[in-house]
């Protein structure tokens, strides 16, 4: 049987050369980056460069960056580092409906607990926010606009430059979670004015519990880890040294092979999308199209099916995949993206989430294409749901 | 989450998929939580000794692997049952038969006690008899 793996949203495998990157910080390089000895400055060394193949890679400052244990701690930063420094001047925070849950109940937490004001902006049928939207929400109280890069569901990017410009034009702070974004685009924190940005490793061939927190230079936040010197005090804590020097020799190769891999991925992704639409009666594509799409993201709705049940069916052909279906969320609630974007609870069941990456190819991009439309017949014979939108 | 290899497999190769024109009974039955819905159909044949006798039972099902696996286990279990043993059919012994449901996973198996009763009212009052109660179930999670 095939093994394809089309969840890259999700997480990506690690690099063996990342890997081979970080083995000896494990086992011969162990000293403490704190300590005072010689061998320990190796770690502390190591440490540094990592930082410097980061910013790099965004154009960004070796001081603008943070390492942390994810890029959900990241976006934890932002938005209670913002708050807790400036609830005085106004504790009014703007973010968008299609967050990640990171961003999402972290304002939840501090409209809760700090007197927060939080306005989450609706968004287009695409899945981008309107700037009109935005300019009307902004009052003298606001401290903080989060608004994700590009949406990990449905890989719709934002106009970051836009959104970043209108911010430093009106003094307020910007922050933008990059998760996904990091992995598929170039980012240049300068020329798009962002003032924060949430990374993670594991979603580009990095080890997972790493992530780091970009903090333009000159901006104050309160520390968000109490504890040790470590990482200016802002963020104490005995470095995961191994992490950290996977992070950032993962962020260079990935920059390395963007100008190829942007361009491939493209194709092989849209070649996706218009092989399903044309396959599967009554498919839709969820989310945007062309350079205004993560080169790596698809996401369809199929009316008539639940989604758990397609991802079963595919993973018993090999192939891994996603759904924002309510019947595998735990909460039984379907994916607050897809209903931001105003699909209805049956389209929102009936979706699928096909991340590419590194290791896609063209034949498995065919046998997805061979076997997903007989599966989706399959179940929608049984389903009455499909039998009732057929007979409207 | 991890299902049995029973659901697993009923949910592979269902039992029962399909539709009985012009039923004895048809029931629906749809959960306002997570938006799934089931359809049974019955076809029953009526003994001159007063037993009705459940002879076909077919289903449809929008939902998810419990729900598709506890449709099939339940029809299962009715066919050739005379209604009234098929009355007593309860979710959680579809979900026993299954070797078991994930806790949040236990409301799917509801959807086809209620559907099989709905099947079954139907029947009842095709045939001009009594209406018997349906049982309730609380739709929240019950089993969580
Ligand atoms: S049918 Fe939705 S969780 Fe089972």
């Amino acid at each position: 049987m095939q093994n394809v793996y089309l969840d890259h949203a999700a997480t990506t495998p690690m690099d063996p050369e990342v890997l081979e990157a970080m083995t000896p910080y494990f086992t011969e390089v162990f000293g403490n980056p704190s300590s005072i000895y010689s061998f320990a400055a190796k770690s502390r060394a190591a440490i540094e460069k990592a930082r410097g193949q980061v910013a790099a890679a965004l154009n960004a400052l070796p001081e603008e960056i943070f390492f942390t244990s994810s890029g959900t701690e990241a976006d934890n930063w932002a938005l209670k580092g913002t708050f807790e420094k400036l609830s005085a001047k106004g504790g009014h925070i703007i973010t968008t409906k299609i967050e990640h849950h990171a961003v999402l109940h972290t304002g939840e937490y501090l409209e809760k607990t700090g007197g927060a004001g939080v306005t989450y902006l609706p968004v287009d049928a695409e899945g981008r926010i309107r700037m009109e939207d935005l300019k009307g929400a902004v009052t003298d109280k606001t401290v903080l606009v989060s608004v994700m890069f590009a949406n990990n569901e449905i890989g719709t990017i934002q106009p970051v430059g836009e959104i970043g410009r209108f911010c430093r034009e009106r003094g307020v702070l910007f922050h933008t979670d990059a998760v996904q974004a990091a992995a598929q685009l170039d980012i240049d924190v300068k020329e798009l004015f962002i003032d924060m940005m949430s990374l993670s490793a594991h979603k580009m061939y990095g080890p997972k519990g790493t992530g780091a927190f970009y903090l333009r230079k000159g901006l104050k936040l309160e520390n968000f880890v109490h504890g040790g010197g470590q990482e200016k005090g802002k963020r104490a804590s005995t470095e995961n040294v191994a992490g950290i020097v996977g992070m950032g020799a993962a962020v260079e190769k990935m920059k390395a092979r963007l100008s190829q891999e942007k361009p491939r991925l493209s194709t092989l992704r849209d070649r996706l999308i218009n092989g399903v639409l044309k396959a599967i009666p009554h498919a839709k594509l969820n989310g945007a199209m062309g350079e205004e799409r993560l080169p790596n993201n698809t996401n369809f709705s199929f009316i008539g099916i639940e989604g758990e049940t397609l991802l079963l069916d595919l993973d018993a052909k090999g192939i891994s995949a996603s759904t924002g279906s309510a019947c595998t969320s735990g909460s039984l609630e379907p994916s607050h993206v897809l209903m931001a974007i105003g699909l209805t609870h049956e389209q929102a069941h009936g979706s699928l989430r096909l991340s590419l990456g590194r290791s896609t190819t063209d034949e498995q991009i065919n046998y997805v294409l061979d076997m997903l439309p007989p599966i989706v017949a399959k179940r929608r014979e049984m389903s009455p749901v499909w039998e009732k939108f057929l007979e409207a | 989450m991890t299902y049995s290899e029973k659901v697993m497999e009923h949910f592979s190769n269902p039992r029962n998929v399909g539709e009985i024109k012009n039923p004895d009974g048809l029931g629906e039955a749809g959960n306002p939580q997570c938006g799934d819905i089931m359809k049974i159909y019955l076809k029953v044949r009526d003994d001159a000794g007063g037993s009705a006798v459940i002879e076909d039972v077919k289903f449809k099902t929008f939902g998810c692997a419990s729900a598709i696996a506890s449709s099939s286990m339940a029809t299962e279990m009715i066919k050739g049952k005379t209604v009234d043993e098929a009355w007593e059919l309860t979710n959680t012994a579809v979900a026993e038969a299954l070797d078991g449901l994930p806790p949040i996973k236990m409301h799917c198996s509801v959807l086809a006690e209620e559907a099989i009763h709905r099947a079954l009212s139907d029947y009842r009052e095709k045939r001009g008899l009594a209406a018997v109660p349906i049982r309730e179930h609380d739709h929240e999670h019950e089993a969580v």
